[in-house]
């Protein structure tokens, strides 16, 4: 059997994907845009939902210039598409439909017009390969409709849909699961639907193809069923029992093939599982290979972000990464951590600096969660805190003081551990970055200044001097009168002062 | 910000790290007014810590399903045939081959010709149709594997599997890859149609190339479709079929 993979859909979006992604100056303001429009929509919890998952459809109509159809248009075009004499002709007509249904109103009459789906389908069943194709490609119009009512009409068609997902046609196997991914976005009513029809085990069957733009595709409908809000009752036990975890630890293990755009899509489906799950639903043993899954991607990350390939998704990659590590970091019991995840590895660290380093560069919003993630790993690890302080990497950490409070969290729990770690961190540069954060209004970063203050003069005293000698007091004067920090503020001054 | 230049080098060498300092903490450091103890934080997936994040991830996404979305551009070819035996389907397009050979010729049943989606509905066909000891084993026990990929149920014939597939799946009642068989009788080697010279009515039915009646009564008579195992020496496609396969599929295992 030929292999045609050098002209499958995929690599030419991935070509158009680096453009568009490395900032193209035109679209720049459009971006903002968009921006704006998605972060209104995380606020009112609605960005789940495939109505912003595309450009809007004036613009896209715009480049097609396609006309809005009306009923006896629609039935003349699904006639010739259905009883034509001419292969070409039929293809055609169903391209024209599908270039109709980009508008809603072509959408609603055709949904309104009787036994439209019904011939639809039957195109998608028939034998002729071509039109199966087109059909399809109409299909996905519809069930990207902002308006209920259309996608839902797609529903008679959903059994064949995942029927064709143990196929072999990639391209055809693809459109399909992004058709499904858009239903499934659709409404929980849709999702009753296809659990029992077998979707879970139709993704774990598609999840063995071997072609790339199909695993991405896997990876996309299954993060959009996890996002579902009844996904910790309904859809994630399932998909836990299926083959589908190690499927996916297997797509991103170790090795020269990982490929980036396939591996972010299944890091957020692996995110969405851990943060989701309602009860400790990972063996020990998963929770190890996750880890160690996570690891290696977040090393891999560190060393190739420069690289073409990668550079572009790495962002992308990061931000699902970092949150499974974090959290993975969260579930497991302090006891187990060093042992079985064996998370005394500095160069998860190292990483991590890298990477902060990059972010800072290209998406500076990414840098709290990158912080988070010090934090989690820092916390209960006399390891990763020794780390820090043999890779020098204190300076590098304040330089970021001022763009989150974790920074001063993270330097807590290093000086909690005692005083061979607070001779380490005094004297330095810790002195005049915390005369300046002291000094600052915001409470939350001055009260964390005090913890670490009264931590490293109770483990190193000539902190306390050092600190008396540099008007340090006078700074946590203006503090006197602050509620929640006027208690902090004047321990410190005793201790100060008395020792 | 200015990282220290060992730090990559330290990246390439072996995972582990240095001996950790010794613990040591005293209980004063945690005595009022002062309380910070270190603890791995959680957020809650809707925290607005998140959004950024999100909103990042939305954009890529909006990105990809666009462009999902258009038409891709085809590599045209000069015109070609199809090389299996008894199909004549023209291509100028090569993915548009690469579609029709997986969807016509991916898994087709050598020994009617008909195709289906997955080798899973290919297997239960060849099971169902052509194997006499389906048959027999058929009579005893529940045989009818559920069409559903994943479920695992058997039933004693194809209405009670059909019952199950629309209540228990949420299938649709004519699910058109689930035809009932029909009666045998003489062969007829007319029936099987070679690709080029079908009817056009024949396309309106699922996937195969000799379409099936719906019920058996009804079925007109220029239309009756009888198979039997042996193929009329005079049509060759289903070797055609496997002379097109260099993987040995089950659809071999007949011959």
């Amino acid at each position: 059997m030929p292999i045609f993979s050098s002209f499958c859909m995929w690599s030419q979006r991935q070509s158009l994907l680096r453009r568009v992604a490395c900032g193209v100056e035109e679209l720049r303001c459009r971006r903002r845009e968009r921006e704006a429009a998605l972060r209104k929509a995380r606020r009112e919890r609605q960005l789940v939902s495939k109505r912003l998952l595309r450009e809007a459809p004036e613009e896209a109509a715009e480049e097609g210039a396609a006309a809005v159809l009306g009923e006896a248009e629609i039935q003349h075009f699904l006639r010739l598409a259905q009883r034509g004499t001419e292969e070409k002709k039929r293809e055609e007509a169903l391209v024209t439909l599908r270039q109709g249904l980009q508008h809603l109103e072509t959408q609603q009459t055709f949904i309104r017009l009787e036994g439209s789906m019904q011939t639809l389908v039957g195109l998608l069943t028939c034998n002729r390969a071509l039109l199966q194709l087109e059909a399809a490609r109409c299909l996905h119009e519809l069930s990207h409709s902002e308006q209920s009512m259309v996608a839902e009409a797609c529903l008679p068609a959903t059994s064949y849909l995942l029927t064709y997902l143990s196929g072999h046609s990639s391209n055809f196997i693809e459109l399909c699961l992004y058709t499904l991914g858009n239903l499934i976005v659709e409404s929980e009513a849709v999702r009753k639907q296809l659990l029992p029809q077998g979707i879970v085990p139709a993704l774990a069957s598609c999840i063995q193809s071997p072609h790339m733009a199909v695993l991405e595709a896997v990876g996309y409908a299954l993060s959009q069923l996890l996002q579902a809000k009844e996904a910790p009752e309904e859809i994630i036990p399932c998909i836990l029992n299926s083959t589908l975890p190690q499927h996916m630890l297997q797509l991103m293990q170790p090795g020269p093939k990982l490929n980036p755009g396939i591996a972010v899509e299944f890091a957020w489906c692996l995110h969405y599982i851990i943060c989701r799950s309602t009860m400790p639903c990972l063996s020990p043993m998963e929770l190890y290979l996750l880890w160690r899954c996570c690891c290696w991607t977040w090393l891999r990350l560190s060393r190739e972000q420069r690289m073409q390939d990668w550079s572009c998704l790495s962002l992308q990659l990061a931000c699902p990464v970092i949150r499974c590590l974090s959290n993975l970091l969260t579930e497991v019991a302090v006891e187990d951590v060093e042992g079985q995840m064996q998370l005394g590895d500095e160069r998860v660290v190292a990483a991590l600096f890298i990477l902060l380093e990059f972010f800072l560069q290209k998406q500076p919003s990414l840098l709290p969660e990158g912080l988070w993630l010090l934090n989690n790993l820092t916390a209960n690890s006399p390891t990763l805190c020794t780390s820090l302080l043999s890779l020098d990497l204190i300076e590098p950490l304040l330089q970021l003081s001022s763009l989150s409070n974790m920074v001063l969290t993270v330097l807590c729990n290093v000086a909690e551990k005692g005083p061979a770690y607070c001779r380490r961190l005094w004297p330095g540069p810790l002195l005049p970055c915390l005369l300046n954060t002291v000094t600052l209004s915001d409470t939350e970063v001055v009260g964390q200044s005090l913890e670490l203050l009264q931590l490293l003069f109770l483990y190193q005293p000539e902190a306390a001097q050092d600190f008396l000698q540099q008007s340090g007091l006078q700074a946590l004067e203006r503090h006197r009168e602050e509620v929640q920090l006027q208690d902090r503020v004047r321990a410190l001054q005793q201790t100060a002062l008395h020792g | 910000m200015l990282l220290p230049s060992a730090l990559r080098a330290r990246l390439a060498g072996a995972p582990g790290a240095a001996e950790p300092l010794p613990v040591e903490r005293s209980p004063a450091a945690r005595a009022a007014p002062f309380g910070f103890v270190p603890r791995p934080v959680r957020f809650p997936r809707e925290h607005e810590f998140f959004e950024d994040g999100d909103v990042q991830r939305h954009l890529y996404l909006q990105d990809v399903i666009t462009q999902v979305a258009e038409a891709p551009e085809k590599s045209r070819v000069p015109e070609f045939t199809c090389q299996v035996a008894g199909c004549c389907q023209v291509f100028a397009a090569l993915e548009d081959y690469q579609h029709h050979y997986h969807m016509m010729h991916g898994n087709a049943c050598s020994l009617c010709s008909r195709a289906f989606p997955s080798e899973h509905l290919l297997d239960a066909h060849i099971l169902e149709w052509h194997d006499s000891l389906f048959q027999v084993l058929a009579e005893r026990q529940d045989m009818y594997q559920c069409l559903v990929e994943g479920c695992r149920e058997k039933f004693k014939n194809t209405q009670d599997r059909k019952d199950h597939m629309v209540r228990l799946h949420l299938y649709p009642a004519d699910f058109r890859f689930d035809k009932p068989k029909t009666s045998r009788g003489p062969s007829m080697p007319g029936a099987i149609a070679d690709l080029s010279t079908r009817t056009l009515a024949d396309d309106g039915d699922a996937m195969e190339v000799c379409p099936s009646p719906m019920t058996l009564s009804s079925a007109p008579v220029s239309e009756k479709r009888t198979y039997s195992h042996r193929v009329p020496s005079t049509i060759c496609f289903g070797q055609g079929a496997l002379r097109g396969f260099k993987s040995t599929k089950k659809k071999n295992k007949h011959h």
